[in-house]
């Protein structure tokens, strides 16, 4: 009858994502009528007594050096094991890129339906009904699922996070793992000290207008006010101006955060494809004319390379005052 | 080597959508269908791989006889055959029984797929195809070399990348960086000619279980009109950041 939530970590430390996570489980448990339980997989430097903040009372934290590296399979052997353990038979996974890898093996593996992509907590439990984005943002629809296991995967940054004050109680698992299909992690490479991009809530965007990579120093101190990750549109991280990774859009990466500020990007379809679904968007161009003021919330007109650094300026005043 | 390249067939990126009138279904009027953009990626890499080492290349869709000019144009781009089999594809899980009925049957020793289609953006099909076939898989695939049956990969992972090696066979859920945009292969005339005679296999759909149900579509909420703020009164815009949108 249980919820259980995948708590995502990353060398001993939760990911931001798994908090959300945690809360739109307690969420979906409370409209059932039942407990959240979170499972973490790995050795931990964080204490998952934390968890509790987000309404989930109880954690099994399963360590062991098989976590160390991420295993799409090992990891969906490891929920399932956890998932007959304590009866549950709903599961919550944040769409991150590793949650993306589980979710579907996770299914098959439970004879589970799944529903991804979700953009809000469910709105009937039955039969599992659960809004979700379809054709990249430009549409919504509900999907539900009547098989007696149900996995949901949802957009990072959909439901947000509020903090309460419990702890949740921490108890060790162990699970068992069959045999899965080899595969081997050889090398990681992963930013360090910056907010990742698909779990930020405020988002710094540059485009072709920034005219060159030497440029984006300006993007990176704004980003810095804000405590915000940041992105480009397609052609900056085609030309090898701005890593992959950081190229939102249709064919780049969804991304929902609270604020999205666009510098230098025209606004094409494909680009606010991966962006609309954006709580607030900031457009700075130098063209009235640019098809993004008509999806922004507020718009500047004028030279980026005088606008941004003034309004860096601005914010650093903001924040001293405030 | 076989290798089987799994297309979704979809609208235009630059398509307007729409839902009809009872807002029970996507409205297909006037909507140009094309072969999934991350499928591309990965249809061009299936004929490097042919190209430099021999075997085959081999295109499926699940789906109903209108996907067959999105099949022949994968033909006319430098597949070898083509397999729809007859069906609609309305929930992810039956997709990838299907598909994973004809990978058993052939012994393909490597099926690319994409990393999600950009109509449902579900990023179910392919992980369930290797966990029903019990092979190696990687999501978020930028990177796939050969050497015999080792395969290296690179998948993206939140603010980052990874290397991995695994043994074919094995699936993937590709995207740009399997090759790049400017190698990606276009028909050209020789190739639409040759696409005409090319096999395309009609099956009739295996039994499968549909998991989910699709309910009512909506638009996402228009947004208000957007406020213009004087590039010399910036101080303005964090005012209303902070007070208006609460976001700062
Ligand atoms: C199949 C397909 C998929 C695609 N997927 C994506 C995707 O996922 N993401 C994506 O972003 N694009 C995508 N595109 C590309 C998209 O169509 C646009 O070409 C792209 O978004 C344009 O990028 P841009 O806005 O940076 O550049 P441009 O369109 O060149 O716009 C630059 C903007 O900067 C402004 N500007 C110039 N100088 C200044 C200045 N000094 N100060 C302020 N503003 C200035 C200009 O007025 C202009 O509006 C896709 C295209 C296709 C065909
Ligand atoms: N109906 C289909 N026929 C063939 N391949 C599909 C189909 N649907 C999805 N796929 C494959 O699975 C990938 C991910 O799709 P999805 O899981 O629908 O987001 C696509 O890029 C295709 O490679």
């Amino acid at each position: 009858m249980s919820v259980l939530v995948y708590i995502e970590s990353w060398e001993g430390k939760f990911k931001k994502n798994s908090f959300e996570a945690a809360q739109y489980a307690a969420k979906t448990a409370a409209a059932i009528g039942t407990e959240a339980i979170g499972v973490t997989l790995g050795d931990l430097q964080d204490d998952a007594s934390v968890i509790g903040k987000y309404g989930v009372k109880k954690v099994i934290s399963v360590k062991g050096s098989e976590f160390k590296s991420f295993d799409n399979y090992k990891v969906a052997e490891a929920l399932k094991s956890v998932a007959e353990q304590q009866g549950s038979d709903t599961i919550i996974i944040s769409g991150t890129w590793n949650g993306k890898a589980v979710a579907p093996v996770l299914a098959v593996a439970m004879d589970a339906g799944l529903i991804t992509n979700a953009v809000e907590v469910p709105s009937s439990t039955s039969p599992l009904t659960v809004k979700r984005s379809v054709f990249s943002s430009k549409g919504l629809v509900e999907y539900s699922t009547e098989t007696p296991k149900r996995i949901i995967a949802f957009i990072p940054n959909s439901i947000g996070v509020s903090e309460g004050e419990s702890q949740a109680e921490v108890a060790e698992g162990s699970v068992s793992i069959g045999d899965v299909p080899a595969m081997e992690v050889t090398e990681t490479d992963r930013v360090k000290g910056k907010i990742l991009l698909p779990e930020a809530e405020r988002v710094v965007s540059g485009g072709r207008g920034m005219k060159g990579p030497d440029n984006w120093g300006m993007l990176e101190e704004l980003a810095d006010v804000l405590d915000a990750a940041t992105a480009c549109s397609k052609p900056v991280s085609d030309m090898g101006w701005r890593p992959h990774t950081e190229h939102v859009g249709q064919t780049g990466i969804a991304i929902n955060p609270n604020l999205y500020v666009a510098v230098g990007i025209s606004g094409a379809i494909q680009h606010l494809a991966g962006v609309s679904s954006s709580k607030t968007i900031v457009v700075i161009n130098n063209d009235a004319e640019a098809p993004f003021f008509k999806a922004a919330d507020y718009g500047v007109v004028g030279d980026a390379f005088e606008v941004v650094p003034k309004l860096t300026e601005a914010l650093r005043n903001f924040k001293e005052n405030n | 080597m076989k290798v089987l390249v799994c297309i979704s067939h979809v609208p235009d990126t630059t398509s307007k959508i729409n839902f009809t009138s009872d807002n029970k279904e996507f409205d297909k009027n006037g909507v140009q269908f094309v072969i999934n953009p991350y499928d591309e990626f990965g249809l061009t890499r299936a004929i490097w791989i042919k190209e430099k080492q021999g075997g085959t290349v081999t295109v499926l869709n699940v789906g109903k006889a209108e996907t067959e000019p999105t099949l022949r144009k994968a033909l006319a781009i430098g597949a070898d055959d083509a397999i729809r089999i007859d069906a609609e594809p309305t929930d992810a899980f039956y997709v990838a029984q299907q598909i994973a009925a004809v990978v058993k049957e052939n012994n393909y020793d490597l099926v690319i797929a994409g990393r999600e289609s950009i109509d449902y953006n579900g990023g179910q099909v392919p992980g369930m195809l290797a966990a029903l076939l019990k092979w190696p898989f990687v999501n978020g695939c930028m990177g796939l070399e050969l050497d015999g049956n080792k395969a290296s990969l690179i998948r993206e992972i939140d603010g980052g990348k990874e290397k991995l090696s695994a043994s074919l066979p094995l699936v993937i859920g590709g995207q740009k960086g399997l090759v790049e945009e400017k190698d990606l292969r276009i028909p050209n005339m020789r190739g639409i000619m040759s696409a005409r005679t090319k096999p395309l296999n009609v099956k009739d759909a295996t039994n499968g279980d549909h998991r989910t149900s699709v309910g009512n579509y909506e638009k996402p909420a228009p947004k208000s009109a957007v406020k213009m703020i004087d590039a010399d009164n910036i101080e303005e815009l964090v005012n209303l950041l902070h007070s208006e949108a609460k976001v700062i």
